[in-house]
Order: C-alpha cells, then sequence, then structure tokens
C-alpha cells in the first residue's frame, strides 16, 4: 500500500472529507473541507469520489514525498507547486514519482490549498469520516513532520483538463449575505444597519471554527444568554463583546450566544480563504 | 409563525435558507418534540433533512430542502408528552468522592452522604449534548438541588467526572477544562468512536446513577 511520508507539515496542516454530518444531536461537530468546492475539484482532477480525504494546507503549504508514484491535483489557494524540485502545474492532475517530494509552497492568494491524491489519504475513519475536527479533536492529528499517513488504491482515471477557475478567493473585500434570524429580535433595532454600514475585517483569531470579526460592537436590546441552542454552519453568532463570529466547519453544536442571521452556505468558502485584514462587507438579505 | 399552538409549540423560526429552530416553552416539551421527530423519521414521514438538534427549549432542523413546508405543517402536529419508560436506561456506578462533594453538600443543606443518596435516587433523562462529544446534559433534577457552576472552573476535569450545574448534571466524556461542581466519578466508556451509538448518553436516553462507595 503506498503511503506518504510528511517531509513539511507547514503552519496547520489537516486531513479533511466532506466532514461527519448527522451527529449534531451527540455534540459532534460537522468538521470537512472548509472550501468544499476546492476539496472536491480536487479529488475529481485525480480521479477520485470527492468523498475521498484530502489535505487542506493553510497559508504555508506543506510537503511530503510518496512511496510510490502517485497522481496529486493542488487547489484552493493558488500557490507554486513543486515535484522532485521541477516546478509543476496548479490546479491539474500532476504525476509525482516514487520517492520525489512534492512540495505545496506559500499561498499566494487566499488561505488553504487542497491536495488530493488518487486513492485518496486512507487514515481510519472516525464516524464514518477522515476530517480531522478541531474543536473536539475528533479525527486523525494535525500533520507533523515525519508522519505517516496511508494512501488508499487508486479508483478512477484522473481529468484531462489544462486549467480550473481559482474559486473561492474574494478579490479585496469578502462579501457575505447574512439572512437575518433566528435571535436578531435580541439586538437593538440599529444593529443590522451596525451590520451593513461597513468598518468589519477578518480578525487573525480566525480559525476552522469560526471566522471572526473585528470592527464595531453590534449593540443588543436585551443581556443576556439564551438556554442552550442549536448551531447551523454559517450562523453569525454574537458573544458580550459584540463582535460576531461566522461559524464554520468545526463549530459548536449548541450555544447560548444569540444568532443575529445566517450566512448561506455558498458563501463559506470564500469567507474561510480571506486572510486576516480583508474587508468585509454584510449585505442583508431576505431568506 | 408564532404562538400557542396547543402542542406546546410557541414558535418556528428561519435560521438561515434551510433549518428551523422549534421553539418550546419547557425542556419536556424540546424532549418531546424530539422524540416525535424521530418517531416520523423513523416513520418515513419527515422530509429529509441531516441534522435534528434538541436543546433546552428548542430543536433545530438543519439541512431541510423546504423548511416553509414543515414550518407550516409543525403547528398541527399532535406531539405526545414522553413517557416514563419509553426511553433506554443507562446505569452509572459512581464513586461519590469527587472534589467538589462537600460544597454541594453544604449548598443543598445535607451530609456528603446524602448527597449521594438523592443524587442516585434520582432517574434522570438526557435532554441534550453538546459542549463536547457525547457530553449529555441530564435533566431530572428538582428545582432546590440547582446549584451554580464553580466561580472559577478548573483547566482540567478527568474523564468520568460526575459533575452538576445549574438544573443539569452530566458526565464528562473525556478529560477537559469544566466549571461544573464534581461530586463522583464513573469508569463507564461515555464515548467511543468505534460503538454505535459512539455516545452512551444520547437524547431521550434514560439515566440512573449507582452508588459504589465514597471514598477511594
Amino acid at each position: 500500500m503506498n503511503a506518504l511520508t510528511v517531509v513539511r507539515a507547514g503552519a496547520l496542516t489537516t486531513v479533511q472529507d466532506l466532514g461527519r454530518p448527522g451527529h449534531a444531536h451527540l455534540g459532534v461537530p460537522r468538521s470537512g473541507a472548509l472550501d468544499e468546492p476546492a476539496h472536491r475539484l480536487a479529488n475529481r482532477l485525480v480521479g477520485n469520489p470527492v468523498e475521498h480525504a484530502t489535505l487542506e494546507t493553510t497559508l504555508s503549504g506543506c510537503a511530503v514525498r510518496a512511496d510510490a508514484a502517485v497522481t496529486v491535483a493542488v487547489t484552493g489557494a493558488p500557490c507554486a507547486v513543486r515535484a522532485g524540485g521541477r516546478p509543476v502545474a496548479w490546479g491539474a492532475p500532476v504525476r509525482v514519482p516514487a520517492g520525489a517530494v512534492l512540495e505545496v509552497g506559500a499561498a499566494t492568494a487566499g488561505l488553504r490549498s487542497y491536495v488530493a491524491f488518487a486513492g485518496g489519504v486512507a487514515v481510519p475513519p472516525v464516524l464514518g469520516s477522515r476530517s480531522r475536527d478541531l474543536l473536539s479533536g475528533l479525527g486523525p492529528e494535525p500533520l507533523s513532520d515525519g508522519a505517516r499517513l496511508p494512501l488508499g488504491a487508486p479508483s478512477g482515471a484522473s481529468a484531462g483538463v489544462d486549467a480550473v477557475p481559482c474559486g473561492a478567493l474574494p478579490l479585496g473585500e469578502l462579501v457575505l449575505p447574512v439572512v437575518p434570524g433566528p435571535r436578531a429580535d435580541w439586538f437593538a433595532p440599529e444593529a443590522v444597519g451596525v451590520l451593513a454600514g461597513g468598518g468589519f475585517r477578518v480578525s487573525s483569531a480566525s480559525n476552522r471554527i469560526g471566522l471572526r470579526v473585528d470592527g464595531p460592537g453590534l449593540p443588543r436590546a436585551r443581556g443576556g444568554e439564551l438556554p442552550s441552542e442549536g448551531l447551523v454552519r454559517g450562523a453569525v453568532q454574537v458573544p458580550p463583546d459584540g463582535r460576531p463570529v461566522v461559524f464554520l466547519a468545526d463549530h459548536p453544536t449548541t450555544g447560548g450566544y444569540p444568532v443575529i442571521g445566517v450566512v448561506p452556505g455558498p458563501f463559506l468558502p470564500g469567507a474561510a480563504q480571506s486572510r486576516p485584514g480583508t474587508p468585509i462587507r454584510f449585505v442583508a438579505r431576505r431568506g | 409563525m408564532s404562538a400557542a399552538c396547543g402542542n406546546g409549540i410557541q414558535r418556528v423560526l428561519p435560521v438561515g435558507r434551510h433549518a428551523l429552530l422549534v421553539e418550546v416553552a419547557t425542556t419536556e416539551e424540546a424532549q418531546a418534540l424530539h422524540a416525535e421527530l424521530l418517531r416520523r423519521r423513523d416513520a418515513g414521514a419527515l422530509p429529509p433533512v441531516r441534522e435534528i438538534v434538541p436543546a433546552a427549549r428548542t430543536v433545530l432542523l438543519d439541512g431541510l430542502a423546504d423548511p416553509r413546508g414543515l414550518a407550516a405543517a409543525l403547528p398541527r402536529w399532535d406531539i405526545p408528552p414522553v413517557a416514563a419508560a419509553d426511553a433506554p436506561l443507562v446505569v452509572l456506578p459512581v464513586r461519590y468522592d469527587g472534589a467538589d462533594l462537600a460544597e454541594v453538600a453544604t449548598l443543598w443543606g445535607v451530609s456528603e452522604d446524602e448527597v449521594a443518596r438523592v443524587h442516585s435516587g434520582i432517574e434522570f433523562r438526557v435532554a441534550f449534548c453538546g459542549f463536547a462529544p457525547g457530553f449529555g446534559y441530564l435533566t431530572g433534577l428538582p428545582e432546590r438541588l440547582h446549584v451554580p457552576r464553580r466561580a472559577t472552573p478548573r483547566t482540567s476535569v478527568p474523564a468520568g467526572a460526575v459533575g452538576l450545574a445549574g438544573p443539569y448534571t452530566g458526565v464528562y466524556p473525556r478529560s477537559s477544562p469544566g466549571g461544573w461542581q464534581i461530586v463522583g466519578r464513573t469508569d463507564a466508556a461515555l464515548w467511543d468512536p468505534e460503538r454505535e451509538p459512539a455516545a452512551l448518553l444520547a437524547p431521550g436516553t434514560r439515566v440512573r446513577f449507582e452508588e459504589r462507595g465514597r471514598r477511594a
């Protein structure tokens, strides 16, 4: 069986697939690739089913060496890709010879690149998923230098493409539609105006759990906390300091701070690819 | 959708474009609604839904294709109250030697032996899970036995620690920081991803604690 050796783990590289839906009632986050379209595309490029596990890098890329030759593809955040020291294509299937190092460089835009290997990263699944959930610690540990990762047997032919679109990367500004509710009534009437008024930026405290936001606080109409209630991905939760958090894949399943609105799913990959400091424009939308 | 549907549902709130938050007045009503949702899903009488998440006074339905259709139908549902013995019973052996046993005894105004006797004499029910995989919030404590969280949370509470906080009792499925008042410890495996279900204390489960001694 083919396997990878981690040569350079990078700042934070995790194994991700489509996550483990259906367990939120047990306190288990869905998890999964933050930029899911990029994850799916990387799998398709190497001929994998979209459920196969890929590597999700964070800003600084990673480097791995495979025991045997393997077809790979890198998508998501664009970056320089090298195989055995030679530049190879980003966003296309590439054959990496046995023993050669695949070097996924630092992101030149966005945050997270996805690296698919024909056959997929075949670590043992936990509750049906190989995703690392950083909130609850389920799934394989984040990559560390020298770690070994098994690869599955390739099942399909790689795709014959010349170029792929860049996907979810925001151009200068991150625009996030927000469908108001379920607890918009916990906020002062002017809160929605403050949200839509601008002055927000992606905080460096953002992670796989949530996109944290620097900017004006959202005024509450009432203090205190709600009894714990279920949370969805994309929920814009407002803790007591008034600074919203947009929940991403590893978000807690329940919480007591009010949710002023929800960012629809198709806009979350862009949120996950936005670097700290990126201006955010929230736009109120009807359900 | 608002107010008094006769079946306990107070409001059905849209959450984004594919989810609903159904509000009821009490945890017992949330448990009853959750049980009814599971019955209907098992009977194939519920539209496809990715997650059904009960909580203190709500049930979240996430991943619905047509949330408006379900929101319109919910107020007409017949939702029977949960019956006493309609769910699996889990018995957890507990050694009542927790670090906060004396504090809880003081708050309850009883001896430490009596805390063990009272706590192991109540039948609890898992209202919902949260905080960590397999961490169940168990209801059943009468109001006079509710205790506040610790003023300063512990940085590490051991796996199996049995705690109290507000209206709830619960068991830490693994070592983690925590602010609950710890009265004892169980060796039961609360969380095992290899087991189906992975959580021993899934919502709806009835729970009894069985005293297995006080001091180590």
